[in-house]
């Protein structure tokens, strides 16, 4: 199991890079597979916002004191990370550099939940205690915009198309939801970083989500789903064995020449 | 020469550094540049990144750095980002508005529609009879649009404001 740190800022600034990390990381591995062109292009630029809103957060740990930013995003084991399942999860089966046969369904409904849920964290942040924190959140959230944007897009249209579609998203929302069990959770820090009005808690947030993708999941039809008890906490350190994989395919290169100016 | 005087230098040093990526606009008309601080021959510049994942901000970062230590009375330069205030596409200037349509890319523009929409005219022929073909573009910074007057297709800066 992970450490977890005396000050509840460094253990809020991993949870939020390293779910950008590996978001923006799995977003990545669909660069050249999209159903179209136009979606490639869109699809890599939400991806590399992404990593740069993973670099906002690393940077802050970085001046923190707790080392160089490219270390913490690249050097530190599964263990250690404090991401959610949602983000770690494969895109579907077989690997990019062989024959990845990836789920768009599953892709178009994690990025819309992983989306929404980033949206209401971000406006928490903004009135956070931290400055430097609150400053970063009105800086990703005027990007942020065009992500949420996109993914409802994309959710809706694919939830009221074809039968087939409906089907194919009502399972990817499924396998999602299933995985959301610790998207809100600060892990065993909760009461520090709450105590220290970094951002409000698991319960607030998690309502005015519920409140927000109300008018969206009424378009398409469907109850607003609820999360359940998370079998794995990823903020514990607690992932499955695909997160290292991830890690190790992500930092190959930064690993080949750690003292590289790139 | 006065710390004014090396200020104003600075200045000009400066609207010579242009976006890695535009080169008819400087780091000056995109409204980059927050705060030029002089402590003896130190000098610190606050800068605003455009959008945080943009790779081109490494690049800019050490062309202002060499660039402004050539500057008589300047030994050392830092170069700071900053989120606050944040950037907006309203800081852009008019100069820098010309240079974008000179690269054949419209300026941002400068109303959002209450539905969030937004419209710009093709810097090409100024003609308003476009359609947005990709909200996302090559660069972050960028959406793709085609003109149905001249045919021509051509990017537009993407606005971005606190009000999103």
């Amino acid at each position: 199991m992970t450490q977890k740190y005396e000050n509840p800022v460094v253990e809020l600034l991993f949870q939020l890079a390293d779910d950008d990390y590996l978001f923006s990381y799995r977003g990545s591995e669909w660069l050249g597979l999209a159903p179209h062109i136009e979606e490639d292009v869109a699809f890599s630029s939400i991806t590399q916002d992404t990593m740069g809103h993973a670099t906002v957060y690393y940077r802050l740990l970085e001046g923190l004191g707790l080392g160089v930013a490219d270390t913490l995003a690249h050097m530190r084991p599964a263990t250690e990370r404090k991401n959610s399942i949602l983000v770690e999860r494969p895109n579907g089966e077989g690997v990019y550099m062989e024959t990845p046969r990836y789920d768009w369904a599953y892709a178009v409904a994690r990025s819309y939940i992983y989306t929404t849920a980033k949206k209401i964290k971000i406006d928490s942040l903004k009135s956070s205690s931290d400055q430097s924190l609150a400053e970063a959140a009105v800086k990703i959230s005027m990007e942020l915009y065009y992500h949420l944007l996109h993914w409802k897009t994309w959710f809706v249209q694919l939830f009221n198309s074809t039968e087939d579609a409906r089907n194919r998203m009502t399972k990817a929302l499924e396998k999602v939801i299933a995985d959301c069990g610790d998207l809100f959770s600060y892990g065993d820090a909760a009461t520090e970083i709450t105590n220290a009005s970094l951002i409000e808690s698991e319960q607030v947030l998690l309502n005015r989500w519920t409140e927000y993708v109300k008018p969206v999941f009424e378009t398409i039809k469907v109850a607003v789903p609820t999360f359940g008890k998370p079998e794995r906490n990823g903020r514990n350190g607690e992932h499955t064995k695909e997160l290292q994989d991830a890690i190790n395919t992500m930092s190959e290169v930064y690993r080949t020449d750690l003292t590289a100016a790139w | 020469m006065t710390a004014v005087d090396t200020k104003d230098r600075i200045y000009q040093v400066l609207d010579t550094i242009k976006d890695p990526e535009i080169d008819t606009v400087s780091v000056l008309d995109l409204g980059m540049v927050e705060q030029v601080e002089i402590d003896g021959q130190h000098v610190t510049i606050k800068m605003l990144p455009t959008f945080s994942g943009c790779p081109a901000l490494n690049i800019i970062q050490g062309n202002i750095e060499r660039a402004v230590k050539t500057v008589e009375n300047v030994d050392s330069v830092e170069v700071q980002f900053i989120f606050n205030p944040p950037w907006t596409s309203d800081r852009i200037t008019e100069k820098g508005k010309e240079g974008l349509k000179q690269f054949g890319i419209a300026p941002p523009p400068k109303y959002l529609e209450e539905d969030g929409s937004w419209h710009v005219n093709c810097p090409y022929c100024n003609s308003e009879y476009v359609t947005m073909e990709n909200l996302f573009g090559p660069t972050a910074c960028r959406s793709i649009l085609y003109c149905k007057s001249c045919k021509n297709p051509f990017e537009a800066m993407k606005p971005i404001s606190t009000l999103m």
